[in-house]
Formats: C-alpha cells, sequence, structure tokens
C-alpha cells in the first residue's frame, strides 16, 4: 500500500451541483475537506465522461465521509462566460475561506457567499493570478548582447 | 590626537555642538542655588515632584547628558497626561471597540491579522485576516518540472516541511502508477514521523512562551534540534530538504542512523515527562487552558477542520490510522483523542502524539527492510552517479531528468496525509507534460483557522493569544 489517490469522482452539472452535494452529505459524507478550482484554458480537450459539460473552469469539491472513510470529489464545469456558481456555504459553513481562496485567485463568483471579498491578495488587486492567462510576473534575464569589457 | 580636556576650563573656548538643542533650559537664573551651597559649583539643587534634586552647572554637562534631559523635558509623567474626564467623546455603555492583533504580534506566530471585537475584555467577535505572506507558490508549482517541484512545496508548512514533499510525490506517484519498493515507504515513514516529533516539540516550545512559561520554549527548541540535527546528517538540511521526491528519496539513510534514532527517541520520551512536571500538573497553566478556547465535534466537522483540533472534540480521526498511506496499517500506535476540545486537551493531544510518534519509530527502526529506497522506473529515476562516468547514454539520461524532466500520465488525482497540523492534501491535474497543470495544497492551518472566531467567542482577550496559539497556524501554509 503506497497511496490512495483513486477516489469516486462525480462531474455534475452546474444545475445539480447543489442537489448532488446535498444528496452526498445526507449519504455521510460530514466534512467537506476541500475546495479548488483548474483553469483549463490550456488544456481543454482533457478527458470528461459522456455528457459533462466542456467549459474552461472547473470547480472541484473534495468531500470526506469519517463513517466510512471514504473521499469522493465532485467536479463542476463552470463557463468563462458566466463564471458563477452557487455557494456551499449553507451545507459546509468550513469553506468559506476556500471559496474565497477561489474567488481571489479564479475570479469565480460564489452567489449566496456572506463575504464574497479576496482573501489572498491585497483588496485592490487587479486580475485573478491563478488564470492561465494571468501572466507569471518573472521579469526575463537578457543574457545576449550584453556590454562586454572593453 | 590631544588628550581630552577638562570641559570645565573649555567650555567657553569650544563652542558645543548641541549649543542650540541645550538653549531653551539653558537659563540658569530660575533655578535658587543651594541655600548651604557658598562655595563654587557642586550643582544645581531643584526641588522637583519627586524631591531634590541635584544638577551639575550646565556648563559642565556632558552633551549625551544634556540630550537625555531634553528628552526627559519631552515625556510627561503619567499623572500629568490626559485627563480622561476632559475629553469631550461620548462612549456608549453597550459600545463595543475593533482592535487589531497583528499582522506583527508575536504571539500570531507569524503575519496573522486577528480583528477583534471586543466588550470590554470580552470577545465577541474575530475574523482571522490572512494573506500577507502570499507568494503564489501554487502559480509558481505550475512552472517548474514535477523533479524541481518538491523544492517548491517544501516551503509551504516550514515547520513540517517533510510532510509537503511526501504529499507531493505521493500524488505524483499516484497519477505514474508508481510501484514503490518497500524501503523507500519505511525511510519516509521515519523521516515523516521525526517531522511531526520536532513539528509538535516547536508548538510546545511556543505555545508554552505564549502562556509565559519561557523555558518551555528552551526547553521545546533544545530537543527540536536534536532531531534537525539528524535531518542535517541525512538531507544536507535543517529544513526544506527537497529529500522526499517523486520516485523515493534522494539518498539512503546514512551509515549509524538506528544509533541516532535512538538517542532522539529515549531522549525525547525522558523530556516528555519534564514536560509533564513543567507544565500538564501546574495550576497556573491548567487554569489558563482548561475550558479555554473550546469548540464541539459538531462544529469542527462544520468548519472542515482536521488533525488535534477535531481529534480534541472527541473524534477519533487520523488519516494514518483510518486511511493509512505508506506502510502505517503495519504499525502500532494509538490514536489520541479529548473530551472537551479546549486548549488543555489539544496539549496534551500534542504531547501524546510525540510518545506515539516515537513509538512508531521504534517500531520502524526495528522492521526497516533491506533494498531500493527509489523506485526503478527509469523514466522517473536518474541514474546513478556511478553510472554516469562509463555510459554517455547514462550521462544524456541523467541531464533530460534533471532539465526536461518526466511526463506524466493526464488525470486528476487528490491524496491526503495527516501531518501535525491536520488533513494535508494536493490535488493534483496532469496534462500529460513534464509540468503539473495545477497543483493545489490543501494547507491545514489555512482551515483550521475559520476556527478561531468560534473557539474565541465569548473568551477573554488575554487567552485569544493562547487560543490562537493551540491551533498551531503556520503562515507560510495558511498563504502558500
Amino acid at each position: 500500500m503506497t497511496a490512495g489517490g483513486a477516489n469516486e469522482v462525480v462531474v455534475a452539472g452546474r444545475d445539480r451541483y447543489l442537489s448532488t452535494v446535498r444528496e452526498l452529505q445526507s449519504n455521510g459524507f460530514e466534512l467537506c475537506a476541500d475546495l479548488c478550482a483548474v483553469d483549463y484554458l490550456g488544456h481543454m480537450d482533457r478527458p470528461l465522461p459522456e455528457g459533462a459539460g466542456r467549459e474552461r473552469f472547473e470547480v472541484v469539491v473534495n468531500l470526506l465521509s469519517l463513517s466510512r472513510a471514504r473521499r469522493v470529489r465532485v467536479r463542476v464545469p463552470v463557463p468563462e462566460s458566466e463564471a458563477t456558481i452557487p455557494t456551499l456555504f449553507d451545507l459546509y459553513p468550513g469553506v468559506e475561506a476556500m471559496e474565497r481562496e477561489v474567488y481571489d485567485l479564479f475570479g469565480i463568483v460564489f452567489i449566496g457567499h456572506p463575504d464574497m471579498t479576496r482573501i489572498l491578495m491585497p483588496e485592490d488587486w487587479e486580475g485573478h493570478p491563478l488564470r492561465k492567462d494571468y501572466g507569471i510576473g518573472r521579469v526575463p534575464v537578457q543574457f545576449k548582447e550584453a556590454p562586454g569589457p572593453r | 590626537m590631544t588628550e581630552p580636556s577638562d570641559p570645565r576650563s573649555d567650555a567657553e573656548s569650544e563652542p558645543r555642538p548641541d549649543s542650540d538643542l541645550a538653549a531653551p533650559i539653558t537659563d540658569q537664573s530660575e533655578w535658587e542655588p543651594h541655600p548651604g551651597a557658598d562655595h563654587e559649583p557642586a550643582g544645581l539643587v531643584a526641588e522637583t515632584s519627586e524631591g531634590t534634586q541635584e544638577m551639575t552647572p550646565r556648563a559642565t554637562t556632558e552633551p549625551g547628558e544634556l540630550r537625555r534631559e531634553v528628552g526627559a523635558v519631552l515625556r510627561l509623567p503619567e499623572g500629568a497626561a490626559v485627563d480622561p474626564e476632559d475629553i469631550d467623546v461620548e462612549r456608549g455603555e453597550d459600545e463595543t471597540m475593533i482592535i487589531n492583533m497583528g499582522p506583527q504580534h508575536p504571539s500570531t506566530h507569524g503575519v496573522l491579522r486577528l480583528m477583534l471585537e471586543l466588550d470590554g475584555e470580552t470577545v465577541l467577535r474575530t475574523k482571522p485576516v490572512i494573506g500577507y505572506l502570499h507568494t503564489g507558490m501554487e502559480k509558481t508549482g505550475e512552472d517548474l518540472t514535477y523533479v524541481q517541484g518538491a523544492t517548491n512545496v517544501t516551503r509551504m508548512d516550514y515547520l513540517s516541511p517533510l510532510h509537503n514533499e511526501l504529499v507531493y510525490s505521493l500524488s505524483v506517484e499516484s497519477l505514474l502508477g508508481l510501484e514503490m519498493p518497500p524501503r523507500s515507504d519505511w525511510i519516509r515513514m521515519l523521516l515523516v514521523e521525526l517531522n511531526r516529533v520536532s513539528s509538535h516539540l516547536m508548538w510546545m516550545a511556543t505555545n508554552g512562551m505564549d502562556l509565559g512559561s519561557t523555558s518551555m520554549m528552551i526547553y521545546g527548541f533544545r530537543e527540536r534540534e536534536m532531531v534537525l540535527a539528524f535531518f542535517e546528517k541525512t538531507t544536507g538540511l535543517r529544513m526544506n530538504h527537497n529529500f522526499i521526491r517523486p520516485g523515493g528519496t534522494a539518498a539512503d539513510l546514512p551509515d549509524g542512523w538506528e544509533d541516532d534514532v535512538t538517542v532522539i527517541c529515549d531522549t525525547v520520551v525522558e523530556r516528555t515527562h519534564e514536560y509533564d512536571e513543567l507544565l500538564t500538573g501546574q495550576p497556573v497553566f491548567r487554569q489558563r487552558t482548561e475550558g479555554i478556547g473550546t469548540i464541539s465535534a459538531e462544529e469542527a466537522l462544520a468548519l472542515s477542520l482536521t488533525g488535534p483540533i477535531l481529534r480534541s472534540t472527541g473524534v477519533p480521526w487520523d488519516l494514518r490510522r483510518s486511511m493509512p498511506y505508506l506502510r502505517y496499517d503495519e504499525v502500532e500506535f494509538d490514536v489520541i483523542v479529548g473530551t472537551f476540545g479546549d486548549n488543555f486537551d489539544r496539549y496534551s493531544i500534542r504531547l501524546n502524539e510525540i510518545r506515539e510518534s516515537v513509538r512508531i519509530i521504534r517500531q520502524i527502526v526495528e522492521k526497516m527492510p533491506a533494498g531500493d529506497y527509489r523506485a526503478q522506473d527509469k523514466k522517473v529515476t536518474p541514474p546513478p552517479r556511478g553510472r554516469i562516468d562509463e555510459s554517455m547514454e547514462a550521462l544524456i539520461h541523467h541531464f533530460k531528468t534533471f532539465t526536461e524532466g518526466f511526463r506524466v500520465p493526464e488525470g486528476e488525482t487528490y491524496v491526503a496525509i495527516e501531518s501535525p497540523r491536520g488533513e494535508l492534501g494536493c490535488y493534483l491535474v496532469s496534462d500529460g507534460s513534464s509540468k503539473p497543470y495545477r497543483m493545489h495544497i490543501r494547507g491545514p492551518s489555512f482551515v483550521n483557522l475559520q476556527g478561531l472566531p468560534v473557539m474565541m467567542r465569548g473568551g477573554l482577550v488575554a487567552d485569544a493569544v493562547a487560543v490562537c496559539s493551540s491551533v498551531d497556524p503556520v503562515m507560510g501554509e495558511v498563504d502558500r
């Protein structure tokens, strides 16, 4: 036994997001371990199950069942044109900081979240750094044509 | 260079550099000379509110002394400061006050800012404000190859760097589908458990400091240094090791590691008994921790809290036991659980987890198998150093591994391990290239900080320091 990376994955549309998570919660997934997002801008041809929407963003929720020692991962495609998704705050209050982090770094708005503000970046920051079209901010180093010794 | 002359004789011939500074109070006429002082200036005596005070004449006063006198004029005695009755500010009885604790406060364990709403000394609401240490490590991780990635993640939780490297390596290996040799698993377990001991010792030290036990701080750092010395011997560095890498570890354990580890185990266990005497049984310590910062199991689960905080509420959830990784199902240890979910429970859980970790380490020393310390997968593992001298292909292979890195099949995975602070997860997305498409670390401190408002509500502001410490946040991991 080395790692337990193989978890159950559910791909749910945005309209079925809340009901899916609610059903999982009532099925014993007491703890929302993690909530993050992925920007698939440069990897749109990723493998997806049949019928799942192929959108730029994906919100990924990791739920954990303590009673059954199981994990399930819910992947929700979120379109770029309307980057919004309902909040899970009413089901799992612990997602408060995680949803703020996703909003801060990806610009995905969680509707119904009590405090949809930036959490890691400064309040007046422009842009959402973890998006793939956001530059890495590296200063290019010019090795050629440097003035040589005279 | 001449001898420093007597200022009395040269006072007029050499103008003092600070004569402007001293000007306002050089007027000696307002000082009454001492009644019995007929002889030439023994000094000036002034009747002050603190009794008779003697001053040497202005001309004989050293420049440094003069500056201090001027400064003293600027400082008012406390009683002469502002009378609260004179200030024309209305303050109602039911008014609350919002103060900021941090981000520079020494007890916030880094750059954490706590906004506290106070009613008198009682904390009503707390809001942790974070982000002061945000360096975009997840973004950086997307620009580093899988080989380089471990150097990045190890800097997140700087008190348990090996856990970060482990969770990252496990997630990469789960995408690769690598079969790991047993010795590599056991080496990793040994290092990770030692790291848990050092992290908890560090927590014991800082928590003791926050509660006013400076000796505990010295002791905790002293014992931690033993573990770090072993890390330095093994990995070359005290912290930020980059030792656990995708595909195994960077090197085998050094010769004689069993003796070093046994000495560490014996000493640490011995010292935990001393901590018991110093803190556990001490009435002052117990009064400051028992019943302070309580949280219930329902609240902890709802807020996604994990680690010692969740266990302090009585939930026996430890990933090493419940969802074993590495070879944790082959060693014996107890999951320490509290009852009341208060500061004291969290303290005793961490103290006893040190002992349980030592128990695991002793079993590892016995059971350590022989064999490879890294997977013999030619795609992932660079050729051994000796081969490079004799084989051109090995040299090219080695060069390619460290410049281009290896490719990881498309897919996504989430792997979680039990770090000293709770569930440390790594969500990894690969697009088939040699760099992670997305690397997300679920930092336990980041989530656990959300428990602070619940734990602090209704407590005293003096206990806020103790509660914050009992969460054990590491800001490097919170902000990433």
